[in-house]
């Protein structure tokens, strides 16, 4: 097995018993880039002077530290890349726009700070569809990623470059965000594990604001343990974000292997009905089946507000997104607003229709009020039930430039995620199998902060079904 | 001109930047007066990509005590509301201020037209916000070269200072009522401690907005009814402006009015050099803000307790304590009100007051000693005019320790004369012996004379 194909788990033990280096490790996975970066599209920036530097110093520590050394820097030495919406100090983060194509932060987001004191090696940043917008990558300004198992298709959105990079095994995790599914669609759309936090669980300092009250800053890996691994980083009250939570946690992995014997698990009916493909609601009854064969008992219920997530999503999101893009006035960061992609500029238009004076008791207000019958259908139904699974998208991957044209059809790739940033709570994407040779995943949603609960969840599924050894041929 | 047959209907909003150590919503230093540009900025007031608001708590606090002090009702549930509109002085394309939960509305204010006739305000609402960065277009001008299109600077170091925005209802009448409220306003944000409420230096911005109502309206219609227009004065950093940008608001207009016309609903500035009013900004053409609630600052629940707990730390304000000088030390309205009009000023008259009393000195005796005596507060102790008050009474020999420190006050006070009795002016020195003397009206000359003397070699 090749160095870069290593989960963080593995790659760790190797580190620490000094199978291989650090740097190693880090070339292995640069080489993967440079191979296949340019048929895949993955990486808007490569940081290799950056990476090698880290790994080396990385080494240093590996040789000399002592345990404790380790403990405290989790990922030491461990190969990460970073969605490029997360800003970095002295390295080009573009948002994927051509409006900050030469903008370089003079500050790490939070996030970022976390990782590289935890250790980590950033190798690069990702491409994704441009300011988060859209469910397939075809957005950014800076070209199309291609799904790794089968380049004529998308590898969903919009952290688009984070599901490749990790797929194509060109690094061992990378950070993403997801304001609607944009961690969880391209997880299951390349046969990773996409997770998205609470709102309020992980800071949004730094990274480049899409929706506000949506934006969750989540993670993609190879496996469910590392996602926990992950989060155990990059969770915690910040300072510099008001929105964040004081809820105390414990490590996020130790409860990994508990089973699921006598979990309650939810089968809602309103995301197994009209335009769910026919193969992914198989796949998803095979799923429950093996839940119930493991211990669990699935529970059939209903969140009778589902249907309205989606316009809500598409009030509240735009809205948002409208003011937060303001600032991109052509004043500052070098280039003026022609510079703004269709979706970008699409959604700049109904946001500011949305919020304008008449219209915003219409929309605003309504969406929001809606948005409060969701949060309460998911709280009445974990009254009953400790988790609930969904597919992640009604369709498998379609073929790139096939919904392009038609916003609304793309929208409707988000029904199934957004209720979860509706709603503020967690969510976990897992391989679920494939149709037609692409990959498809389950959403694993539980409670607000109950994200221990879906690794332990998620991880019981994966050790049977074993998904995550399937690797793309490239 | 018919002038009597109008009643002018005048509100205002006034911006009073408060004197937190840390701006409203990032850590830097929100002291950026006469500081070199650009130095006091970080990623959140430069509204970087990625960067987010955190408030600042102090000058919550202080908003809170503003609104207290104003008579109002607190808010048990405030927010944060982004207030969308673009101007290079913005960084995020939009401001943080309150829209519809603002921290404290439905206060008042009473004005004491005479002794006897009293005046309400009614204040609609005080609430957070804060400031823009400062654009600077001098440079741009002065340095455009050919062909050059001209540039101008920004500064943000202001941008993110805390604001406290405070707004009346069109309850006054005319300009010497505002003028009085003005100063009231600026006297309790003082008292506060919360902002120097300087207006050179910008910590205090008035912006009125002026109408006139026909008085045949008024008869026949309701009351309430105000006219269907209203004129806005922007920024203006002067009592003496305000006073002079209303009357010549009411004039105009009342000119319009008497043509049969109907004034333009619009935003004017006041222009110092010509004494008048210029119009900058048609209402029709006024910019639809977008008001939505800001989703990076969660909403701000207060308990009665912790209302309760700031009005306890708040010190006693201007009229309570003008009460309490005419009640506690037997003083008429006008020194009582001389006496409160600056907080220093009161804390060291009961100073005085306190020391005295040792001394079977009156309160009286002293607020006429402190007065009269016009005694300047950075130098003299609470003290020394008990001693002085003291030397007065004796007409004996003044002790030579207060004597002496009288003198060295005197010649700091007078350097120049000091420089020219030591270049050979001799003559100077009855100039100094006549200040000296100030304090000691009845003492010995000749005493003070040798003492001045010997500290002038």
């Amino acid at each position: 097995m090749k160095l870069n194909e290593l989960t963080i788990k593995e790659a760790e033990d190797g580190l620490r018993s000094k199978k291989f280096s650090s740097v190693e490790l880090t070339i292995a996975c640069l080489e993967q880039i440079k191979k296949y970066n340019k048929e895949l599209n993955v990486f808007i920036t490569i940081t290799e002077k950056e990476a090698l530097y880290a790994a080396k110093k990385a080494d240093k520590q590996l040789n000399n530290g002592t345990i404790e050394q380790w403990n405290n820097s989790p990922l030491l030495g461990i190969p990460i890349a970073l969605k490029d919406l997360f800003s970095t100090k002295g390295i080009k983060t573009t948002a994927a726009s051509k409006v900050l194509r030469d903008y370089i932060p003079p500050y790490d987001a939070t996030v970022v700070k976390k990782l590289k004191d935890a250790g980590a090696v950033i190798i690069g940043k990702t491409n994704h569809d441009a300011w988060g917008h859209g469910g397939s990558g075809e957005n950014s300004d800076f070209g199309q990623t291609k799904n790794p198992w089968n380049q004529e298709y998308v590898p969903g959105g919009s952290s688009s470059g984070s599901g490749a990079s990790v797929a194509a095994d060109m690094c061992l995790a990378a950070t993403g965000t997801d304001t609607g599914g944009s961690s969880r669609l391209p997880a299951a759309f390349c046969n990773v594990v996409g997770f998205k936090p609470t709102y309020g669980r992980v800071s949004r300092y730094g990274i480049i604001s899409m929706a506000s009250s949506l934006d969750s800053i989540g993670h993609l890996t190879k496996t469910v343990e590392d996602s926990a691994l992950i989060l155990n980083i990059t969770a915690g009250q910040d300072v510099h974000d008001a929105t964040t939570s004081n809820e105390k946690f414990q490590d996020y992995a130790k409860n990994l292997k508990n089973g699921v014997r006598g979990i309650k698990i939810a089968r809602p009916k309103e995301y197994f009905t009209q335009g769910l493909d026919i193969q992914i609601k198989r796949l998803t009854e095979d799923a429950l089946k093996k839940y119930e064969m493991l211990g669990a008992e699935i529970i059939d219920v209903s969140l009778p507000h589902t249907e309205y997530a989606n316009p809500c999503y598409y009030i509240i999101q735009p809205a948002e997104v409208s003011s937060n893009l303001a600032k991109y006035d052509g004043i500052r960061y070098g280039f003026p607003r022609e510079n703004f992609g269709d979706e970008a500029k699409r959604r700049i238009m109904l946001g500011t229709y949305i919020l304008s004076a008449g219209y915003y008791d219409t929309y605003y207000k309504k969406a929001m009020q809606v948005r409060t019958l969701i949060k309460q259908d998911f709280d009445k139904a974990f009254e009953k039930v400790d988790a609930i699974i969904t597919p992640v998208s009604p369709t498998p991957p379609w073929k790139l430039g096939e919904k392009i044209n038609d916003p609304l059809k793309m929208y409707l790739s988000d029904i199934f995620t957004v209720t979860a940033n509706l709603a503020g709570i967690p969510g976990l994407s897992v391989p679920m199998g494939f149709v037609n040779e692409l990959p498809v995943g389950m959403q694993i949603l539980g409670p607000q902060f109950s994200e221990g609960l879906l690794f332990q969840i998620g991880h019981a599924y994966e050790q049977i079904s074993e998904w995550y050894k399937r690797k793309p041929k490239l | 001109m018919k002038m009597d047959k109008f009643k002018p209907i005048i509100g205002l909003e006034v911006h009073v930047e408060l004197k937190t150590k840390a701006k409203m919503f990032c850590g830097c230093s929100a002291d950026y007066f006469g500081k070199k540009p650009n130095t006091h900025t970080c990623p959140v007031c430069l509204g970087l990509p990625g960067a987010l608001p955190v408030p600042n708590k102090k000058a919550i606090e202080w908003c809170i005590m503003i609104g207290l002090a104003l008579n109002c009702k607190i808010n048990n549930f405030s927010k944060f509301d982004r207030k969308n509109y673009f101007y290079p002085d913005l960084p995020r394309g939009y401001q943080i201020s309150q829209y519809e939960e603002p921290f404290c509305k439905n206060g008042y204010v009473i004005l004491n037209e005479t002794d006897d006739i009293k005046k309400r305000v009614r204040i609609r609402r005080v609430h957070m916000e804060e400031d823009t960065a400062k654009l600077m277009h001098q440079f741009g001008i002065q340095n455009k070269i050919q062909n050059d299109e001209g540039y101008s600077l920004i500064d943000f170091n202001r941008s993110g200072v805390p604001l406290v925005e405070i707004v009346t209802e069109p309850d006054f009448e005319d300009a010497l009522d505002v003028v009085e409220y003005l100063k009231k306003l600026q006297q309790i944000v003082r008292y506060l401690g919360v902002s120097d409420a300087d207006m050179e230096k910008g910590n205090m911005r008035l912006e009125p907005n002026i109408s006139l109502l026909e008085l045949k309206t008024q008869n026949s219609k309701l009351k309430t009814e105000l006219p269907k227009y209203k004129v806005e004065v922007k920024n203006i950093n002067s009592f003496r402006f305000v006073e002079k940008a209303i009357e010549y608001e009411i004039k105009r207009q009342g000119e319009i009015l008497n043509g049969g016309k109907t004034p333009v609903q619009e935003t004017r500035g006041w222009d110092e050099d010509k004494q008048k009013t210029i119009s900058q900004r048609v209402k029709e053409e006024a910019w639809d803000y977008r008001y939505f609630p800001e989703p990076d600052i969660p909403p701000i629940r207060l308990s009665e307790s912790q209302i309760s707990n700031l009005k306890s730390q708040m010190p006693e304000l201007p009229d309570t304590k003008l009460a309490r000088f005419i009640k506690e030390y037997g003083l008429s309205n006008n020194h009582s009100e001389v006496l409160t009009r600056d907080k220093k000023m009161a804390d060291f008259f009961e100073e005085a007051v306190k020391i005295g009393k040792k001394h079977k000195l009156s309160a009286k005796q002293i607020a006429n000693h402190v007065i009269n005596k016009k005694i300047n507060l950075d130098v003299v102790l609470a003290a020394d005019v008990i001693s002085w008050i003291i030397e007065e009474l004796n007409f004996s020999d003044i002790e030579d320790e207060i004597l002496g420190k009288t003198i060295r006050i005197v010649l700091e006070k007078n350097q120049k004369a000091v420089a020219d009795y030591k270049s050979g002016k001799v003559q100077v020195i009855g100039f100094l012996l006549g200040k000296v003397k100030q304090q000691f009206p009845k003492a010995d000359v000749n005493q003070i004379r040798t003492t001045l003397e010997k500290h002038l070699k």
